[in-house]
């Protein structure tokens, strides 16, 4: 028999803010920064190029992006009184296993991939089935910057300013119909430009697949992301086109999307193939409960150096709890970890 | 003492890597986690050296070098003070020096339990690997040493837990670990050829 005790910090169904009032509360703070932002930055900056933030190596980034950039609405979504992490860390510490399994191999081998042309195949339970060339398929999105804190299983954590636009958007286009349950993604697989998917050792089937419920794919704070600290993705973090979904450990996040697809059934996703006592289907960022080989009790916030260890609790649902916690009402987070 | 400049010369050698790389951790030229990697660095040393340790009775098999077993124990001993170091980076880095949580990784978590098992064994072999008590033990000595088996399987099963996408790094030590066993099986050990190299015999007269 399961006797679920509430702790101090689970919210109550009645503590969750409705949705319309949370939505307006974040359209008010996105608009009020906005405004604040051109108002307050110096002219360089309202021209959204990369030296809105330190050491940033500029990009060549794609037509359409250049395009999209100068409309993007700046810090969108914030974290409070968090350091963003360097620009240099957080595109050489790296998992991206296509390119090697060293934190600093896809910063070295990333440059063979072709990121442009890219198309996006759109399948499955959806009514606008097909595949788009990516400048296409960005054509409708408005993008937004998104700063959040992002946590890897490893337990070492980060804060990013990711640019892109809710998945909900892109649902909105392609229109699920009534069967689709869940979303499934999935990564390039070209063993030409990927060296880790030409080893012979590799226990990853490639391609890398993960997945969604649709209403956690729906939530505001799921996103697609195509840029990154004011400029289009570097190729290692997941370029040109990746998921980044805050309140989840990091290789939920897949990148580098060549396919989406809505189902019906959960998709079997990359990591819970290779070792599902350790990597659940939902990866919900939860520091009760432990990964089999190590606590999630707390993170080490990057950069940490040797005589400056960065170590931290780490916060339920990464820090989203109050916006994210109502998905999982009436789950058991340790049997769904 | 046999050999004094060569022995040396392992003496540096084996300094050289902890001092580099506690020098790079210090500069932050290993990245945004140094203590991790300072971790997984003297994890991998210590495997890389057991090995070497191994492969030092068949090459003295091999080429009749006596210095290749003079050096034995050194490589042993360096083998020891890797292992502390992977296990010191752990505590303080890893841990964040919680020795409580200490308590729990040591009664959960396989990986580290197999570890512990293999830095005990190691203990062992460390404080018998004096002249007294090769004394004192006598022939149980030599059986007591060949615990360093044992250490090689937990310590490869140790790494092969904590890599988990890729093992091609593993195999190649794991292949060179099962071969440098197979050298030790009685019947292929008497096999082993005697090379008639010039270089290491001359060198014998340091």
């Amino acid at each position: 028999m399961l006797i679920k005790l509430p702790s101090a910090s689970d919210s109550k169904e009645s503590d969750v803010t409705p949705e319309s009032i949370y939505l307006s509360r974040r359209t008010l703070m996105a608009s009020s920064l906005a405004g604040l932002a051109v108002t307050a930055l110096p002219r360089w900056a309202q021209a959204a190029d990369p030296s809105r933030y330190a050491d940033v190596e500029a990009g060549k980034a794609p037509g359409w992006f250049a395009e999209k950039l100068p409309s993007t609405q700046w810090q969108a979504v914030n974290v409070k009184d968090e350091a963003i992490t360097p620009y240099k860390d957080a595109t050489h510490y790296n998992n991206f296993y296509e390119f090697g399994t060293d934190k600093g191999d896809p910063a070295k081998n990333a440059g063979s991939l072709k990121t442009e042309p890219w198309s996006v195949v759109i399948d499955g339970e959806v009514a606008k089935p097909g595949r788009y060339a990516l400048e296409d398929f960005m054509k409708p999105y408005q993008l937004e910057e998104r700063i959040y804190r992002l946590r890897c299983v490893e337990a070492w954590s980060m804060v990013i300013p990711w640019i892109g636009f809710p998945i909900s958007a892109l649902l909105k286009q392609v229109e699920p119909t009534s069967k689709a349950k869940y979303i499934r993604f999935e990564t390039l697989e070209d063993s030409k430009s990927m060296p880790g998917q030409r080893s012979d050792f590799a226990l990853i089937d490639w391609p890398y697949v993960e997945g969604l419920r649709l209403d956690e794919a729906m939530h505001p704070l799921a996103i697609l992301a195509v840029g990154m600290y004011g400029r289009e993705l570097p190729n290692q973090n997941g370029a040109p086109l990746r998921l980044v979904v805050p309140w989840k450990y990091g290789f939920k996040s897949v990148k580098s999307i060549v396919r989406i697809s809505l189902v019906s059934e959960q998709p079997k996703t990359t990591w819970q193939s290779i070792a599902a006592n350790e990597y659940g289907f939902y990866a919900n960022v939860n520091p009760k409960v432990d990964h089999p080989r190590w606590t999630q009790a707390r993170e080490r916030r990057l950069p940490s150096g040797l005589f400056s260890p960065n170590v931290r609790e780490t916060q339920m649902f990464n820090g989203y709890e109050e916006d994210v916690a109502s998905l999982y009402t009436g789950m058991d987070l340790r049997k769904d970890y | 003492m046999r050999y004094p400049f060569w022995r040396l010369g392992v003496f540096l050698a084996a300094c050289v890597a902890p001092v580099l790389w506690l020098y790079q951790a210090w500069i932050f030229a290993l990245g945004p986690d140094p203590g991790k990697v300072l971790v997984d660095n003297f994890g991998l040393g210590t495997l890389i050296l057991l090995l070497i340790t191994l492969a030092m009775t068949p090459l003295q098999k091999l080429t009749g070098w006596p210095f290749w077993i003079v050096v034995r124990r050194q490589l042993g001993l360096w083998c020891f003070a890797y292992v502390v170091m992977h296990m010191t980076m752990y505590t303080l880095f890893v841990l964040g020096l919680d020795l409580g949580q200490l308590g729990v990784e040591l009664v959960q978590r396989p990986y580290i339990i197999v570890g512990a098992l293999a830095f005990l064994c190691l203990l062992v072999l460390a404080v018998t690997s004096n002249r007294y008590s090769q004394r004192r033990l006598g022939a149980r000595w030599k059986k007591l040493h060949r615990i360093i088996y044992v250490i090689l399987g937990l310590g490869l099963l140790h790494m092969f837990w904590i890599v988990r996408a890729d093992l091609k790094e593993w195999s190649l030590y794991a292949g060179i670990g099962a071969a440098l066993l197979i050298l030790r099986i009685p019947m292929i050990a008497r096999r082993i050829p005697r090379l008639k190299l010039a270089g290491p015999t001359q060198s014998a007269k340091s």
